[in-house]
């Protein structure tokens, strides 16, 4: 009775923390398979957390924040999207300005806001989301999958990633589709990090992503840029996660395990996971080129 | 050239973005300027943030001169800084001459180390070494705080920092730039981290290996041809960097703290990136750019004390906004091709 109950509440508690990664993943999928590398994840998540925790809390409503993650994300996809395809600039080096942007500008906002630089104010209990993020999650998964396989121009997509010459040849703008999948990608991470602040906790705080943008680009990698199995990835990582939450101030015996072991886990089967799976992960052959 | 003129776009984007906060940007400019070399206290802050960010910007360009991307600076030099700082506290007899080179070589074969798996995991398995490093990142931390708090612990304080090395692991007394920045953590490992900019441009452009290293970098198919082993370059590549960065340890633990103190470092591994990009990865233009982020970070220390809105994380935005200037290179040529169009 009592394993049940844990091994239940461990698999709950795998589903709601892989919702996050879920969303951002999926962002990172439609960048990545159009041929824009996308390390700016973890930023894109900061906005939409922070945004989807302002407007949220303004207007009392998950739903409100969750429209104003859409816009964050959209706004910032779009100013990525103008440096790393109009701009040309280095699409490693964008991503990180991309992170300390986040990590400079929201303390600024939240600063201007609340007066602050610290968290910003709490959602109402009844006012938070219950359940609806981590039902979205799955549904999207599974409508970019059927999109990006079934549809004409999940195909063009695709194509951007692995021959922009012979979509340009056939007479569509390689630009063009990447501008709306980095926009999207923007959108998508963004919803991952409001399903932190929305979802998971009832308000934006400081650095409260803690590398989730960069465990999706490596679930995205351990999936080989597959939604299917880029999803199992996240709910690998998350139950890491959730077991590294279940083990703290567990003991064997006499002795604790330090906190801090317990906390590197998830960290820990990233790379294991990485550097050990069967069978190599083909990038997209377009990712990171340029000049379309 | 090209790069100034990037940097000065970028300060004045970010110098701008105060107007919305109700602030006037040239009183904020003037305050930066002030802040960073208003006095010889403050000009030995700046040069104390200098000599780690001259570290953190060769590891990551000798890493990018082999063609890979290392985003794990800041483990890398935690774990150097915890090492060292465990080094001195452990081992406490150790005489004078003797103890630092002990502490600093432990500190640099942990930062190397640290980079060395890096480097093995992308070579052997083709894990990508941005996400390996940034993991590893996470996983430093995790260690060096478990290892500060459990066993090395201060028992004077109740802040998170280790005890205090012995004194004969410190190069106080015969610290000419500290003697000329009193009151400042401004150390001798200034000179160090100058004279190693220096080696590694000798490294990188006068011998075989440098010669390897950069035809890795350039084109590893045609490397490999030549019967380069772009493998073991790369690992190597990644434990220079690792213990480049791992250098840290040397003006943080050894030069001016005496201990490791958890959250010591305000991201000088990400803010080794933007040198290093400034630099155009040139170790002698490394010197340069890490001294002008280095006053950018002091400058932005005293935001918030001299305005009511301006907090010192105004010198990430400063410094994604130059990274930014830096990088949009098709810039240029756009306006190449206008200018051209035009006449």
């Amino acid at each position: 009775m009592e394993t049940a109950s844990v091994i239940l509440a461990l698999i709950f508690a795998t589903l709601r923390l892989a919702t996050p990664l879920i969303f951002a993943t999926t962002g990172g999928l439609m960048s990545e398979r159009s041929g824009i590398v996308n390390i700016a994840l973890e930023g894109f998540m900061l906005f939409g957390a922070f945004a989807g925790a302002v407007v949220g809390q303004y207007f009392a409503s998950a739903w409100m924040g969750w429209g104003a993650a859409l816009l964050a994300g959209l706004l910032i996809g779009a100013l990525y999207a103008l440096f790393v395809i109009e701009l040309k600039a280095d699409q490693i080096v964008t991503g990180m300005a991309f992170n300390l942007l986040a990590m400079g500008v929201i303390p600024f906002l939240t600063k201007i806001l609340y007066n602050s630089t610290g968290t910003t104010p709490a959602l109402l209990v009844e006012d938070r989301f219950t359940f609806e993020p981590l039902l979205m999650g799955f549904l999207l998964v599974a409508l970019v999958a059927f999109w990006l396989y079934k549809s004409r121009s999940g195909l063009w997509l695709l194509f951007a990633g692995e021959h922009p010459e012979a979509l340009l040849a056939s007479g569509v703008s390689v630009r063009k589709v990447r501008w709306s999948a980095v926009c999207a990608s923007g959108v998508f991470a963004a919803w991952g990090g409001a399903s932190l602040s929305l979802f998971l906790s009832s308000a934006y705080s400081p650095m409260m992503t803690s590398g989730r943008g960069y465990m999706a680009l490596a679930a995205l990698i351990f999936g080989k840029w597959r939604p299917f199995p880029a999803l199992g990835a996240c709910l690998l990582f998350a139950f890491a996660d959730a077991v590294q939450i279940r083990l703290q101030g567990v003991r064997f015996g006499d002795t604790e395990i330090p906190v801090q072991f317990v906390q590197i886990l998830p960290y820990l089967v990233t790379i294991i996971a990485l550097a050990g799976f069967i069978g190599k992960s083909r990038a997209p052959k377009a990712l990171g080129r340029e000049g379309f | 050239m090209k790069r100034l003129i990037g940097f000065a776009i970028g300060l004045i984007a970010a110098l701008l973005l105060t107007f919305f906060a109700g602030e006037n940007p040239w009183n904020i400019f003037m305050i930066l300027l002030r802040s960073a070399f208003g006095s010889m206290y403050d000009l030995g802050l700046t040069l104390s943030y200098t000599t780690p960010l001259i570290f953190c910007g060769l590891s990551v360009a000798i890493c990018f001169h082999a063609g890979l991307f290392n985003i794990g600076a800041e483990g890398q030099l935690t774990m150097a800084a915890v090492t060292a700082a465990a080094v001195g506290i452990l081992l406490p007899q150790v005489p004078f001459p003797i103890a630092p080179v002990l502490a600093f070589t432990a500190a640099l074969l942990a930062g190397g180390l640290w980079g060395w798996v890096a480097g093995w995991l992308r070579a052997v398995r083709g894990s990508h070494e941005v996400i390996i490093t940034i993991m590893l990142n996470f996983i430093a931390a995790g260690l060096a705080s478990w290892f500060t708090l459990k066993v090395i612990p201060n028992p004077n304080s109740q802040s998170p920092e280790t005890a205090m090395v012995s004194a004969n692991y410190m190069f106080k007394d015969f610290d000419l730039i500290a003697r000329l920045f009193p009151d400042t953590p401004a150390n001798a490992s200034l000179g160090f981290a100058i004279v190693f900019a220096v080696l590694m441009w000798i490294f990188l452009w006068k011998t075989t290996w440098g010669f390897d290293l950069r035809a890795v970098g350039a084109n590893a198919e045609a490397a490999h041809r030549a019967g380069i082993s772009e493998k073991k370059v790369r690992i190597w590549a990644m434990a220079l960097g690792g213990g480049l960065a791992g250098c840290v340890a040397l003006s943080e633990v050894l030069g001016s703290a005496g201990q490791y103190r958890i959250g010591f470092s305000p991201d000088y591994g990400f803010i080794g990136i933007a040198v290093a990009l400034l630099a155009n990865n040139n170790p002698l233009g490394i010197i340069a750019a890490a001294f002008l982020m280095g006053a950018l970070h002091k400058g932005a220390s005293d935001l918030d004390l001299e305005t009511s809105t301006i907090t010192r994380d105004f010198s990430r935005i400063i410094q994604a906004f130059i990274i930014l200037g830096v990088a949009a290179q098709a810039y240029w040529e756009w306006l190449k091709k206008n200018r051209k169009r035009k006449s």
